[in-house]
């Protein structure tokens, strides 16, 4: 009994061990075929290049356009053929997922504290933010309000989300990175109306989140929570979603509140420095983000409603950008100091739910 | 039992089918639990005592066991009768009926909880006519048992099946003939054969309903410390790139399940044993 179960054992581990030798064999295989082209190419026309870029939700259609201006651009430019992959979903399970070993070329997330955390896993170097122009974000956006058509609450701005009988649709910031900045342009409003009391932007804060019925898990959760199921009075959203709504929707049904002053919301964009590093196709990553800044990339960007920060771009679309007043994240130490101040367990957003 | 266990068994191939089942269970599910373990770096025995007692890590887990309890058990008596009707009576669209029991198995979980949230939430056709009573189904700890009820009822349905279709109609009958009133039958010849199986059922639509994600994120609003599931706190963790605590908080999970369960099997083992 006992010998044969010792072989059955042996057996097992045998079989697990082939598999383990053979799924290596075949990674080392595909290295080789990747680096290949890159090394040959030099002189001769340049062979058929791939890379991926893992980004967040939202930007899909962003990135869809995108991505084939650039390759028209890299051909005229330099002749070679790239295809870029796309990979979308909640901006921090991407950077786990990237953590965890998907080979992204470049990163595309909504928050920088996403990339900042593929950074201390040794994937970026250091300093990745100051690589790029603008805190490496080459489009932004902000937080607006969407209401319901002819805004029966009167909303006009923050002070408003807080009055009797409002409700108001906004994610979780513990597993939203959307959320995050809603829940920060709160915050700073609340901050500059009271000379920086920070107790006094808690109580708002607080007083907020109370107004809030459901927490849904991630931003498009929440905007089809206010938007099909018709829960709430203002939906806290992206101002490109928010854009987006209204013209997959109809302007009837709802419209966009600019708040008198909201979060400047930056995107980072960033190299992941070990992949291309491997294999070999740093050149035209970094060529990908920098196009970004670019005329054409900027007017891409400003067509799915995300702020432009090319001056030219900017005055084109100046219509459907209304200035109104932006803090940025530096205002509050940036995202290595809000992140544990509010988010983590024992911060400010954990507090509001203490039990009494 | 006995035959396998002298030297030589009577049934052929024990070592092999015995080294597929470690490989198989290593390979899928011990191997992935140790790496849960091995994930934890940096967790001490204090902060995993600060987050087991964390009220919002408690709050979770109440709204968590109560209503996957809540649903097993519910699910137990629907499920006895969907199976009783389905062995005992002929209908037309029977097989369609029958096959109909699996669906929920086969549905992504985050498409029934859309689905349920539509129809239960207040403008939803079903939830608008429980809004004037004041009741809110939809965003309540009631969506949720609702959301795990729909995930578990295959299991029990199909536990309590076969044990049903097996069961000898003569036994009843001798009890019919005995002057035993129908309810009498049922209470002191059936019921006892069908507990076990029952148990059983009702374990596994438990054990679903604890691991439930992605139905109830969308039907439960997800506010701390009152539909706020555990499965949530942990993506929740994740997501703040926490591993340490995601971990502490899915290896609480899964020792409360695993005695739970223990707890179940072994009362399921002890009714088996009475009722032969």
């Amino acid at each position: 009994m006992k010998k044969v179960l010792k072989q059955g054992v042996l057996l097992s581990l045998v079989l697990a061990m082939s598999m383990v030798v053979g799924a290596c064999g075949n990674e080392k295989k595909n290295d080789a075929a990747n680096a290949a082209p890159n090394t040959t190419g030099s002189g001769e026309k340049l062979k058929d290049i791939e890379i991926l870029n893992v980004s967040y939700d939202p930007t899909r259609e962003l990135y869809e356009k995108y991505n084939k201006a650039f390759a028209e651009h890299w051909l005229k430019e330099k002749g070679q053929k790239v295809t870029i992959k796309q990979s979308h979903g909640g901006s921090g399970k991407q950077g786990r997922a990237v953590i965890d070993g998907l080979e992204a070329d470049v990163v595309t997330l909504a928050l920088g504290y996403d990339i900042d955390a593929i950074q201390q896993s040794g994937l970026i170097n250091e300093g990745w933010q100051k690589k790029n122009d603008l805190n490496s974000s080459p489009y932004t956006s902000t937080i607006v309000f969407l209401v319901r058509k002819g805004n029966p609450k009167g909303i006009k701005d923050w002070n408003d989300l807080i009055k009797d009988g409002v409700e108001v649709i906004t994610p979780n910031p513990q597993t939203s990175g959307g959320a995050r900045w809603n829940y920060l342009a709160a915050w700073g409003y609340a901050l500059h109306q009271n000379n920086n009391d920070e107790e006094k932007a808690k109580e708002f804060v607080k007083e907020l989140y109370k107004h809030v019925p459901v927490l849904d898990s991630g931003a498009r959760g929440a905007t089809t929570t206010f938007v099909e199921r018709g829960l709430g009075d203002v939906l806290l959203a992206w101002e490109n979603e928010a854009w987006l709504s209204v013209k997959e929707l109809g302007p009837d049904k709802f419209d966009i509140i600019y708040p008198s002053e909201s979060i400047l919301a930056e995107p980072p964009v960033a190299v992941v420095d070990k992949v291309v590093d491997k294999r070999g196709t740093r050149e035209v990553s970094e060529a990908y983000l920098k196009y970004l800044y670019s005329e054409e990339g900027q007017t891409i960007a400003a067509e799915n409603y995300y702020r432009p920060t090319l001056e030219s771009v900017k005055t084109k679309f100046a219509d459907q950008f209304p200035d109104i007043k932006l803090f940025t994240i530096d205002e509050f130490g940036g995202w290595s100091e809000a992140q544990p101040k509010h988010f983590s367990d024992g911060g400010i957003f954990t507090q509001i739910y203490a039990p009494k | 039992m006995l035959g396998t266990t002298t030297k030589r068994g009577v049934l052929p191939g024990f070592g092999l089918t015995m080294g597929y089942s470690v490989l198989y269970l290593s390979l899928v599910v011990l191997i992935p639990l140790s790496a849960l373990l091995l994930n934890s770096t940096g967790l001490t025995l204090g902060k995993f005592w600060d987050i087991a007692t964390d009220p919002r890590v408690l709050a979770s887990f109440k709204v968590s066991f109560l209503t996957a309890a809540a649903a097993g058990l519910i699910d137990a008596v629907l499920g006895l009768l969907l199976a009783w009707v389905l062995v005992r009576y002929d209908f037309p669209g029977k097989g369609i009926f029958d096959a109909m029991i699996d669906l929920p198995f086969a549905l992504p979980t985050a498409v029934a909880g859309v689905a349920l949230t539509a129809i239960y939430s207040s403008n939803g056709w079903i939830g608008s006519l429980f809004e004037p009573l004041g009741i809110k189904i939809a965003f309540s700890p009631i969506g949720i048992t609702l959301a795990l009820m729909f995930i578990g009822i295959p299991f029990v349905v199909r536990t309590v099946q076969p044990v049903l279709q097996d069961l000898d109609a003569e036994v009843e009958e001798a009890a019919a003939t005995l002057g035993a009133s129908r309810f009498r039958t049922f209470r002191s010849v059936l019921f006892p054969e069908l507990l076990p199986p029952l148990l059983t059922g009702f374990a596994l639509a438990f054990a679903r309903g604890i691991g439930e994600y992605g139905s109830v994120v969308f039907i439960s609003g997800n506010m701390p410390m009152r539909t706020e599931i555990a499965p949530l706190l942990i993506m929740s963790k994740l997501e703040q790139f926490d591993y340490a605590g995601a971990t502490a908080v899915a290896l609480l999970l899964l020792l409360i399940s695993f005695v739970l369960l223990l707890l179940i099997n072994s009362l399921q083992r002890r009714f088996r044993k009475t009722a032969r």
